[in-house]
């Protein structure tokens, strides 16, 4: 596994689980780039993709690409170790992210907020992806102030 | 037709209530036995009466426990969906079952012990175990599931880092502070030191809140639901059979359970709700058919019971009752409101989830009764009208009203 480093919460998985409606997603991301899965019916991008549109009920979807930046739109810093292999990880910031290029709710991105001090982050910070190479098949994205 | 005033709550029965991992040598088992047969001895009944389980958050096997007990026939034995969001719902449950004739006599009950497993707590279960949860279906193939790794990473890992999540969004919107979170544990606290089944009798000043260490922002440890020990359990009837038992019915006035589908199962995975309900309880959908069923308003209720595992979600359920506007609810606890006795809608008068114990919901409907009957230590002079709720957590969360006969 990667070196524990303060602030950034230590992935407990080194592979995605996909299937064949994920894999697209992680393989954009161990190139560094951000998908969003969107409906065909009505546009709607799905984060992460589900069987069906809850907007429309549809079932096809395609891939595209966004721009990898966005918004703190809710947070935490998590300053009580819930577990001794986290005690040299506290305090760090996880939040849910509002992605551009995106109609928000349904495409949110639930993130480790890193590289900040944890006191400065706040509803709105902008913010853009960061992706840890955790293994060969897994590229974690989290999200750092810009 | 509704299920209004067709059954009461004709018995309550409880084991005292324990720190977490107390109550060994007892057994959930052990402890969910005394709770149903003192409940049935509260209403004059026996164990040959009862012949209904309507339970949440698979609180026991009926098939076990009516076995134990002795139990000549079951009847009837079903269970809300999820967790802890159905201990109000359950007595909805048990009415409907009551009230389409499945049943005669139905118990709603928790038994917990966390001697070694404790709830919401990754550490004790192993890292993993929240990754296997969510599959969709029951028989879906089990391990990891494709959608878990867009969370797994997050550092989201505890039901208290979810709702403080939404508690910041609440605080961002509409200015709420950590003061109007300490007025929920403060009032709370005031309430349980009078009571000698809560587990925390010791003052709390504002500068004992503000010292104590943070949990995550902006919860500190007395934000945090208690962790303990115990078992209680409620038995229901027909209104008409309630008459004839040993204690005054407790009428069911609504029941309803259920919560916004994109609210959705709060904990862990899911921050996609809308902008207009993601900073609240789940449960605005659900209070407006409950006020609707009993045919009265929110200034009708005289005590409210409200499920309470973090300070905040008690203010964001004050908001969704209808107690207060939207965004409201931090400067109505301010100005007292929600204390006992002086408050116009004293709140969690048994001092909760956050300074009695935590049962996963069933003492606020102890509560409930006690207040109701009249019987309550922190007794709110002539309450006739009691709401208690189960959740915020994943849907369903849920909603009864009561009232004295």
């Amino acid at each position: 596994m990667a070196e524990v480093r303060p602030g950034v919460f230590p992935s407990p998985i080194a592979q995605p689980y996909a299937d064949d409606t994920t894999q697209p997603f992680w393989d954009a991301a161990l190139e560094g780039r951000l998908l969003g899965s969107r409906c065909n019916h009505c546009g709607t991008i799905l984060i992460p993709p589900t069987p069906r549109c809850f907007n429309c009920q549809h079932v096809s979807f395609d891939w595209v690409e966004l721009p990898g930046t966005g918004t703190v739109y809710a947070f935490t810093v998590v300053r009580h170790a819930l577990g001794g292999y986290l005690q040299p990880v506290v305090p760090y910031v996880s939040g849910v992210v509002e992605l551009d290029g995106t109609q928000g709710a349904g495409a949110r991105m639930v993130a480790n907020i890193v590289d900040c001090d944890p006191d400065t982050i706040a509803v709105g910070t902008p913010v853009r992806v960061v992706f840890d190479r955790v293994s060969d098949t897994l590229a974690v994205p989290r999200f750092a102030p810009r | 037709m509704t299920l209004k005033d067709r059954t009461a709550v004709v018995g309550i029965g409880a084991t005292p209530y324990y720190r977490r991992g107390a109550s060994v040598p007892e057994t959930e088992m052990s402890m969910m036995c005394t709770a149903i047969l003192a409940a049935l001895d509260d209403a004059g009944l026996a164990v040959t009466d009862l012949d209904g389980f309507a339970i949440y958050s698979s609180a026991c096997d009926p098939a076990l426990v009516g076995s134990v007990l002795g139990v000549p026939e079951i009847r009837f034995a079903a269970g809300l969906t999820s967790g802890g969001g159905g201990s109000a719902g359950q007595l909805g449950l048990a009415a409907a079952a009551i009230v389409s004739g499945q049943a005669d006599v139905v118990v709603s009950l928790m038994s917990l012990q966390q001697a070694r497993r404790r709830l919401g707590g990754t550490e004790v279960d192993g890292r993993l175990a929240y990754l296997m949860a969510a599959g969709g279906g029951p028989y879906g193939g089990g391990g990891v599931q494709p959608s878990a790794a867009f969370t797994a990473s997050s550092g989201l890992i505890a039901p208290g880092h979810s709702f403080a999540v939404l508690t910041q969004r609440h605080m961002h919107l509409y200015g709420t502070t950590r003061e109007h979170l300490a007025e929920v544990a403060i009032s709370q606290r005031n309430n349980a030191i009078r009571r000698p089944t809560s587990i925390q009798r010791t003052p709390l000043t504002l500068d004992d809140y503000f010292n104590a260490r943070m949990i995550n922002d902006p919860f500190c440890l007395f934000d945090y639901t208690l962790e303990t020990d115990g078992a209680v359990a409620v038995i229901t009837t027909s209104a008409e059979r309630a008459r004839d038992l040993r204690q005054p019915p407790v009428y069911i006035m609504a029941s309803a359970h259920g919560g916004m589908g994109r609210w959705g199962p709060a904990i862990f995975s899911y921050f996609q709700a809308p902008d207009e309900y993601f900073a609240s309880s789940g449960h605005r959908p659900v209070a407006k058919r409950l006020f609707e069923m009993a045919g009265v308003t929110p200034d009708d209720v005289d005590v409210a019971l409200l499920y309470d595992h973090f300070s905040a979600m008690v203010l964001m359920q004050l908001e969704d009752y209808g107690f207060c506007g939207i965004g409201e609810s931090g400067p109505f606890v301010a100005d007292g409101s929600i204390r006992w006795p002086s408050g116009r809608l004293p709140v969690n008068t048994h001092g909760g989830n956050l300074s009695e114990a935590y049962i996963i919901g069933m003492t606020h409907i102890r509560e409930a009764v006690e207040q109701l009957r009249g019987t309550a230590v922190n007794q709110v002079p002539g309450a006739r009208i009691a709401l208690v709720t189960g959740g915020p957590a994943a849907l369903p969360v849920s909603g009864t009203l009561l009232r004295s006969a």
